[in-house]
């Protein structure tokens, strides 16, 4: 996100804290959550896609909202007013391709207003008629669940999205030769994926509140969460945002405290890393380990603070709008184990996966009719967990062995410290602090070289990073 | 947290930084260019700092000609005793466009491993990619501070005209500097032309500087891939080759044949470099360029002259070489065509080693004190 992007959303959060507060603060959210999607979206060579992934967006939200609510509690009465702002704004912003200048809302000049106007009918008719012939059941919210999976698969598996572009491509009578991966770039999504999951599979175990129409899409597409995160709990977000926004001078102070410090850490430390941080070219001209180390370090601190200064700035401006968000971060590097450097790294998207798959993988390997051991259990999770990890980043080899690196590390880590922690707890605390700080480093620097193989695109080009790194090249 | 503090916190925030804005004002920013992380922590650059795409080159074009001094091998310590110091001036062509750092007539020369006057003979790189006499004549004045033993001073007839002097960014950008070189030398140029950029009092503060601080902040950051890659340009596998092919024009900055009006040349600029150099022997050169066999190659030498035009300046440059007992070194037509690159006075790395044996054997024939 540029930062005339994220200078706007605190403008627009500002005001909408300070000088509307309650007064119509959630349909209000939800128009400016609405708009961000779209002003968020980057430009993509597919003629008006960037108009369409947005709009995708929308739907799948208000889908998935029509899925996971109990089908007395989808009432047109109570819900019509967001959908009236979701299908107005979505037709407004398609009726600036008439305006003679561009208004920056939309990353390119939206398609013709027929197209939109049969997408918006298309997609009512589905809700409407799921909202009538439908109930939250097992196998609908299955089907949904696999559906949006598969989506995921196919934007995250390069030569699946390669073929999708050609065909969107063929369909516009775009050079079909000029197709890549990166033609899908769709805002959030891996977010948006996260929230809609984390609500059906609540839906299916009975957890999920019910939540209104404006409340649920709100929740998945709050724009200051849009592009990186944090993954909020839905019944966390909606409890904030059904209390009345008060905010303090606390709440002003923290909320800038943050922003400060995420621009600080995005704009100035981040930015100045990227300059000489690992990356494909410069990994294949570097020929001396020293500098190879300064270069995975510089990419090591330049991701900490990228990512970290883009949550402290979507925590701030939330702030400004009465939402809490969860934290992401928390001195990752500075934690004596990979496990401890897990449950701070990345916070909500590890509490996603230990939710929806490390603990039940666990309870059904665990409760079967033949439990197997607990170092084949610990085994199989870890590293199915950071194996998907990794693989939600890009389904590509890389960061599997990425993925299949902190598997194996947080595995050994278990055993290690099942074995030794009798023996180092009777240590001395001199020893004790020395141990931590040699932890430290260790994790640190498990932590870089697996960096390794998620900086670098491929395998061949990481080994021979590796070999440069230890000075076998 | 109460509301007076908040509001403290923003008045003292704003009253500060306003203060260290103007207090900024008052002090020369172009000193902090002499503060450099080259040639400690960094090796020093080979040639000056150059180039647009720098997160493909590690490297950037700034005006500050203290920091590009501080950033190159040159400024990385005291002279060493048994060191034959031999600078290089010029354009891109002695900078070393499309080249390595080994590959340039500088890397070509060091590499040959000379000795002169019972000294190593070490070489060093001070050209930069713009071509005016006056850019060449304020990187000498500077350049003279490092006690070089010989000066090779490149050449072109396009360094000459006089509109050429300043409009180069570098030289437009220094205008200070450009002014003591009129005052001490009594160049033939303008101090108030007004393609010399003037800052006033708001350019000179935190606020006005900022480019020029962000400028020399990533020269030094790029000092890690500098140093860890040993890249300093971009090298593409493709690029355009020189254009062999011309129209018929025939004019050569605003000059028609048949006279290659003399009073529109900076000779005065060229006399005052060699004035400056003073005890230090210089060798001239007039370096090569593409002669094209093409469409209207009768006309045109190639892009950059007219025939007419440069025979002339040949002309000229020998009477006064000789009038004026210059050691010159006239090297127009000693390459081959097919060892220029993207310009017609780039070269190949085969071009820059015949170059370079033609120059050497000039040094070589230098006396010793």
């Amino acid at each position: 996100m540029t930062l005339a992007l994220i200078l706007v959303s605190i403008l627009v959060a500002t005001t909408l804290g300070l000088v509307v507060r309650n007064r119509g603060r959630l349909p209000l959210l939800l128009g400016i959550c609405t708009l961000a999607v779209y002003a968020f979206q980057p430009v993509l060579p597919v003629r008006s896609l960037d108009f369409w992934l947005p709009t995708g967006t929308l739907a799948l939200a208000t889908l998935a909202w029509v899925l996971t609510t109990p089908q007395e509690q989808r009432s047109w009465r109570v819900n019509w007013p967001a959908a009236v702002i979701l299908i107005g704004i979505v037709l407004v912003l398609g009726l600036t391709r008439f305006l003679g200048f561009s208004v920056y809302l939309t990353a390119s000049r939206p398609p013709q207003t027929l197209q939109i106007l049969a997408a918006l009918a298309v997609v009512t008719l589905i809700a409407f008629l799921l909202t009538r012939f439908t109930k939250p059941g097992r196998a609908i919210l299955t089907g949904a669940f696999v559906l949006i999976i598969l989506l995921f698969i196919i934007l995250k598996v390069p030569t699946l999205a390669t073929l999708v572009s050609m065909g969107l491509r063929r369909l516009n009578q775009q050079a079909t030769s000029l197709a890549l991966a990166q033609d899908l770039r769709w805002l959030g999504f891996s977010y948006i994926a996260f929230r809609l999951l984390h609500t059906i599979r609540d839906r299916q175990s009975g957890r999920l509140p019910v939540v209104s129409l404006s409340e649920y899409v709100v929740y998945v597409i709050f724009f200051p969460g849009l592009t990186a995160g944090p993954i909020d709990r839905i019944e966390r977000f909606v409890g904030d945002l059904r209390r009345p926004l008060t905010l303090t001078t606390d709440d002003l102070g923290e909320s800038g405290k943050r922003l400060v410090l995420g621009l600080f850490k995005k704009f100035v430390i981040a930015d100045v890393l990227s300059m000489i941080a690992l990356n494909a070219t410069n990994a294949l001209q570097v020929h001396l380990a020293g500098w190879a180390w300064v270069l995975l370090y510089a990419y090591a601190f330049q991701l900490y603070f990228d990512f970290s200064g883009y949550t402290d700035i979507a925590i701030g401006l939330g702030r400004l709008l009465g939402i809490k968000l969860p934290e992401n971060f928390n001195a990752p590097y500075l934690k004596p184990n990979l496990t401890q450097f897990w449950n701070n790294w990345h916070m909500t998207l590890t509490q996603w996966f230990r939710a929806y798959f490390f603990n039940p993988v666990t309870r059904a390997l665990r409760s079967g009719k033949k439990p197997l051991p607990i170092p084949v259990v610990i085994f199989i999770t870890q590293l199915g967990t950071m194996v998907l990890i990794g693989l939600w980043h890009g389904v590509t080899v890389n960061f599997f062995v990425w993925g299949l690196w902190h598997g194996l590390g947080l595995f050994f880590h278990n055993r290690w410290s099942e074995l030794t922690r009798p023996r180092f707890a009777t240590l001395s605390p001199r020893w004790q602090k020395a141990l931590n700080v040699g932890g430290i480093l260790v994790t640190f620097n498990f932590v870089a070289i697996g960096w390794v193989f998620f900086a670098l695109p491929n395998l061949s080009i990481s080994v021979n990073y590796l070999r440069v790194l230890f000075g076998l090249a | 947290m109460h509301p007076r503090f908040l509001r403290n916190v923003i008045i003292k925030g704003l009253v500060l930084f306003f203060l260290i804005d103007l207090v900024c004002g008052g002090l020369d920013p172009a000193a902090l260019g002499k503060v450099s992380l080259y040639n400690h922590i960094f090796s020093g650059r080979q040639r000056f700092p150059f180039g647009e795409d720098s997160s493909q080159s590690y490297n950037l074009s700034l005006f500050n000609l203290d920091a590009m001094f501080a950033a190159h091998i040159i400024a990385g310590g005291q002279k060493p005793v048994d060191e034959y110091r031999v600078i290089l001036i010029g354009d891109s062509s002695t900078w070393g466009t499309l080249l390595r750092p080994k590959e340039t007539l500088t890397g070509q020369m060091n590499a040959a491993g000379l000795t002169l006057c019972g000294k190593t003979l070490r070489v060093y790189n001070l050209g930069y990619p713009t071509i005016s006499l006056t850019k060449d004549l304020m990187v000498l004045d500077y350049a003279l501070r490092y006690q070089p033993d010989l000066v090779i001073w490149l050449t072109s007839l396009e360094a000459f005209p006089d509109e050429n002097q300043l409009t180069s960014p570098i030289v437009a950008n220094n205008a200070a500097r450009v002014d003591d070189l009129i005052s001490r030398y009594n160049l033939p140029l303008s101090p108030n032309d007004p393609a010399l950029i003037r800052p006033g009092f708001w350019d000179s503060t935190l606020i006005g500087q900022r480019r020029a601080l962000a400028d020399l902040f990533r020269l030094q950051v790029y000092g890690v891939l500098w140093t860890a890659t040993g890249i300093d340009q971009t090298y593409p596998a493709d690029y355009q080759a020189a254009q062999t092919d011309f129209n018929k024009d025939v004019l050569y900055h605003g000059m028609h044949p048949p006279t290659l009006d003399a009073s529109q040349l900076a000779f005065g600029v060229f006399e005052a470099g060699l004035r400056l150099a003073g005890e230090t022997p210089v060798i001239l050169v007039n370096e090569p360029m593409l002669v094209s066999v093409g469409e209207n190659s009768d006309l045109r030498y190639n892009f950059l002259y007219p025939r007419w035009a440069y025979d002339q300046w040949r002309v000229m440059m020998s009477v006064r070489a000789a009038a004026g007992d210059w050691n010159y070194l006239d090297l127009w037509n000693v390459i081959p065509a097919d060892q220029f690159t993207n310009s017609s006075i780039h070269l190949t790395p085969a071009g820059e080693a015949l170059l370079a044996g033609r120059v050497e054997q000039a040094v070589l024939q230098q006396s010793c004190p």
